[in-house]
């Protein structure tokens, strides 16, 4: 790609340039047409299905009427709108922006220091949580916290009082569980981004009198700030779209107390059986995926020279 | 030349493997028949229903292939994948199994095929209960499910634990006011022991409601939904106070604790843990509780017959007529899209003959509805409860099966979640309640007490 776009440059061919660069967008062609397809129409169709009264059953899942705004002015009243953003907000800063991604970049410059096989160990034990498959993770994660759990049994071992983690503190366990689960990927990213931090510029650091807290905060931090910026994005997405992790340890409950926005959408069009209800519920879903990714993308642009 | 002959002979080739992939001539055509229906590690009888009705069918009827695809799932997830699979043609099965209290909503929204034009040459379907025929009715007055058995709830109480704590067998309690007064006797004599467990909450799912929540309800001067105005009852006494007394179970710690009753598995221990040893007083179960304990059920107990006893749920004050019963019970229906609706209402007449019913029944333990069933002796002598529960027939309530059903029974159970949590208090959540059935089906369809 690069090579031919020099030669473009180069003057060569120029009177084919047009068709080139028509004929070189054939190869894209599926993909962008799978996007369409899968991404996008899905994501199209639940706006449309968000001004209607689509149900799983009963007269309106026959003949779904369109209705406007009246499922989103449903959803501002509704009072389980600003717990579920509240513990949605929770569980992304707690558990992505806190959670995964300080505890991820202190690994990562821990493991440059650390011996190589202490690195080895630790990298693998990180790596595990994330190569489990959702669905794996989350019965561990639950089997964890559950109340005749792992947590529990050692807690009890310890002769410290047992709690019922999943039902007294339901949030506390699912942040855990997350960052458990999600550490990985923000290591992964900043190890590569550490390693690209050329030697000398940290050896003149070191030369200069810098100390060790200095050279992470003034030298190697803003190095790095497009790698934070693209990895805070990729997990604040992530993040907000888990559903399985809940579902299985809480099923969002006790009482509504871990129903965040993917559950309460869930809830809404499956158990309900208020599917238009539940995409208006997932556009705003959406929507907040949207503000976030923008605003990354500008902190990403910014962030270079 | 040679380049042409080349071409030509990929054509040929293209086009043989082309008429390859098209379908068969019509004459090697076989049809299948897809029956949908719900199979889990504790509940298998269905499913050997359906093996046996397959075998019986395909003997039957030489070129037709039944497929069975079992779901498995609880209650509330099947009723979300069969919903899905019925929405699209492509999906939707022929024969599937369906819960009485959906079947209403279903036909409005056009999944089920009115099946009065069969029944009329089905000799059989006399020999069903006029009561249980109803559970199949639309609301134009047609049937479009025909019942394959019925249920009743009552009290099941572990004899030995009650006699342990001086509590005379049997037990006959008159009023919620007995109920608490053996409860704390059984909680003062051992506290390791559940005394009295009723379900609450969303994790339970309808078993919150049709195995606790109604039996308080019904047993009040209150009723949930006003049958001849067709109207949702909003601010019922009978309401907070059944919220009220399911408060005071898990608040004096006479229940299980609240983070089990929020399992969705906690009856699988009330079954297979802590009524077989001896762990739990009493619990309010279904008539099919026999099934799960009986030779070939999932938590065998050989004992049950003489260890457990069974009672009527009482009435709140003992007022008329004394107890209180919920029934509900599943139906077997034909999709409307369905390509052979004869030979799919064949299926389902099968499936439902005397033989396959009779011996569904006894393994599932329902209450029969084909009267040839109900009077075979085999089906009477199944478990030493058959007689107790098939007389709380006299004293049951049926839940009003609206399309709006659904969400008014998430609502109430979210009442009963937010009580026992100590979320809020009961007239609290009474009052949600109310404003949660406003929004659900419009003030004009509610009436206050």
């Amino acid at each position: 790609m690069a090579v031919s776009l020099r030669r473009d440059r180069s003057g060569h061919r120029r009177r084919h340039s047009g068709l080139r660069r028509q004929a070189r967008l054939i190869p894209v062609l599926p993909a962008v047409v799978l996007l369409l397809v899968f991404l996008a129409g899905p994501v199209l169709w639940a706006f449309h299905a968000s001004f209607t009264n689509a149900a799983l059953t009963g007269r309106n899942a026959r003949s779904p009427g369109w209705i406007g705004f009246d499922n989103y002015a449903r959803l501002l009243s509704d009072p389980m709108l600003p717990l579920s953003l509240g513990l949605t907000v929770l569980f992304v800063g707690g558990s992505a922006i806190l959670g995964q991604n300080l505890l991820g970049l202190t690994l990562a410059v821990l493991m440059r220091r650390a011996r190589r096989t202490v690195a080895a160990v630790v990298g693998t034990a990180v790596v595990a949580a994330w190569v489990l498959p959702e669905i794996v993770a989350a019965f561990a994660a639950y089997a964890y916290f559950s109340r005749d759990g792992t947590l529990n049994q050692l807690l009890g071992g310890l002769g410290l009082g047992q709690t019922d983690w999943l039902y007294s503190f339901p949030m506390v366990a699912i942040l855990l569980a997350n960052i458990w689960r999600g550490t990985a990927f923000s290591m992964l990213v900043y190890r590569a981004a550490l390693n690209d931090i050329p030697g000398e510029v940290t050896e003149a650091a070191l030369m200069d009198g810098a100390r060790g807290w200095q050279r992470l905060a003034f030298i190697t931090i803003p190095m790095i700030r497009g790698s934070i910026a693209t990895n805070l994005m990729l997990i604040t997405l992530q993040t907000l779209a888990v559903f399985t992790l809940i579902w299985v340890m809480t099923a969002g409950g006790p009482a509504n107390a871990s129903t965040t926005l993917p559950v309460l959408a869930y809830l809404e069009a499956f158990k309900f059986g208020d599917i238009g209800y539940g995409t208006a519920v997932a556009s705003v879903l959406i929507l907040i995926g949207v503000v976030f990714g923008a605003a990354y993308v500008r902190l990403l642009r910014e962030s270079k020279p | 030349m040679r380049r042409a002959l080349k071409i030509t002979s990929l054509i040929a080739a293209a086009g043989f493997v082309l008429t390859a992939c098209s379908p068969a001539a019509p004459e090697a055509e076989t049809k299948t028949l897809k029956v949908v229906y719900q199979k889990t590690d504790s509940f298998t009888a269905l499913d050997t229903l359906f093996q046996s009705a397959k075998q019986e069918f395909e003997a039957a009827n030489q070129g037709v292939t039944v497929a069975l695809e079992p779901i498995q799932a609880n209650d509330d997830d099947y009723g979300t994948k069969l919903a899905l699979a019925v929405r699209s043609p492509s999906t939707a099965p022929d024969v599937f199994y369906e819960d009485t209290f959906k079947v209403r909503s279903d036909v409005d929204a056009g999944y089920l095929l009115k099946l009065d034009s069969h029944l009329e040459g089905w000799k059989d379907w006399d020999t069903f209960d006029d009561g249980a025929k109803a559970a199949g009715l639309g609301d134009d007055g047609g049937t479009y499910a025909v019942p394959l058995g019925t249920d009743t709830r009552a009290i099941w109480y572990n004899k030995k634990v009650l006699a342990a704590a001086g509590v005379s067998v049997p037990w006959e309690p008159r009023t919620w006011q007995d109920i608490l007064d053996t409860a704390r006797k059984i909680k003062a004599s051992d506290p390791t022991v559940v005394p009295f467990n009723m379900y609450a909450g969303k994790a339970t799912g309808e078993g919150t409601v049709m195995q606790s929540f109604y039996e308080l309800l019904y047993g009040t001067e209150s009723e949930l939904y006003d049958a001849d105005a067709k109207k949702w009852v909003v601010g019922a006494p009978g309401f907070t106070d059944s919220l009220a007394f399911l408060k005071t179970l898990y608040d004096e710690k006479l229940a299980v604790s609240p983070a089990e009753a929020l399992d969705a598995n906690v009856w699988k221990k009330v079954f297979g843990e802590w009524l077989p040893q001896g762990k739990m007083g009493a619990t309010v179960e279904g008539s099919y509780t026999p099934s799960f304990w009986q030779k070939g059920g999932s938590y065998e107990w050989a004992e049950y017959g003489q260890d457990m006893g069974v009672t009527a749920f009482p009435t709140q004050n003992g007022q008329a007529p004394g107890g209180v019963s919920m029934s509900g019970g599943w139906t077997l229906a034909v999709g409307a899209e369905t390509k052979n609706p004869d030979l799919a209402f064949e299926f389902l007449a099968t499936a439902l003959n005397q033989k396959n019913s009779l011996a569904f029944n006894i393994a599932s333990s329902q209450i029969a509805v084909r009267k040839d069933v109900a009077a075979d002796a085999g089906y009477q002598a199944a478990n030493p409860f058959v007689k107790d529960v098939s007389e709380l027939v006299a004293v049951t309530h049926y839940r009003p099966a609206t399309a709006d059903y659904p969400r008014i029974s998430a609502a109430v159970q979210e009442a009963t979640e937010a009580v026992i949590t100590g979320a809020k208090s009961p007239e609290q959540a009474a009052a949600d309640y109310d404003t949660a059935v406003k929004g659900i089906v419009g003030e004009a369809k509610t009436v206050a007490e």
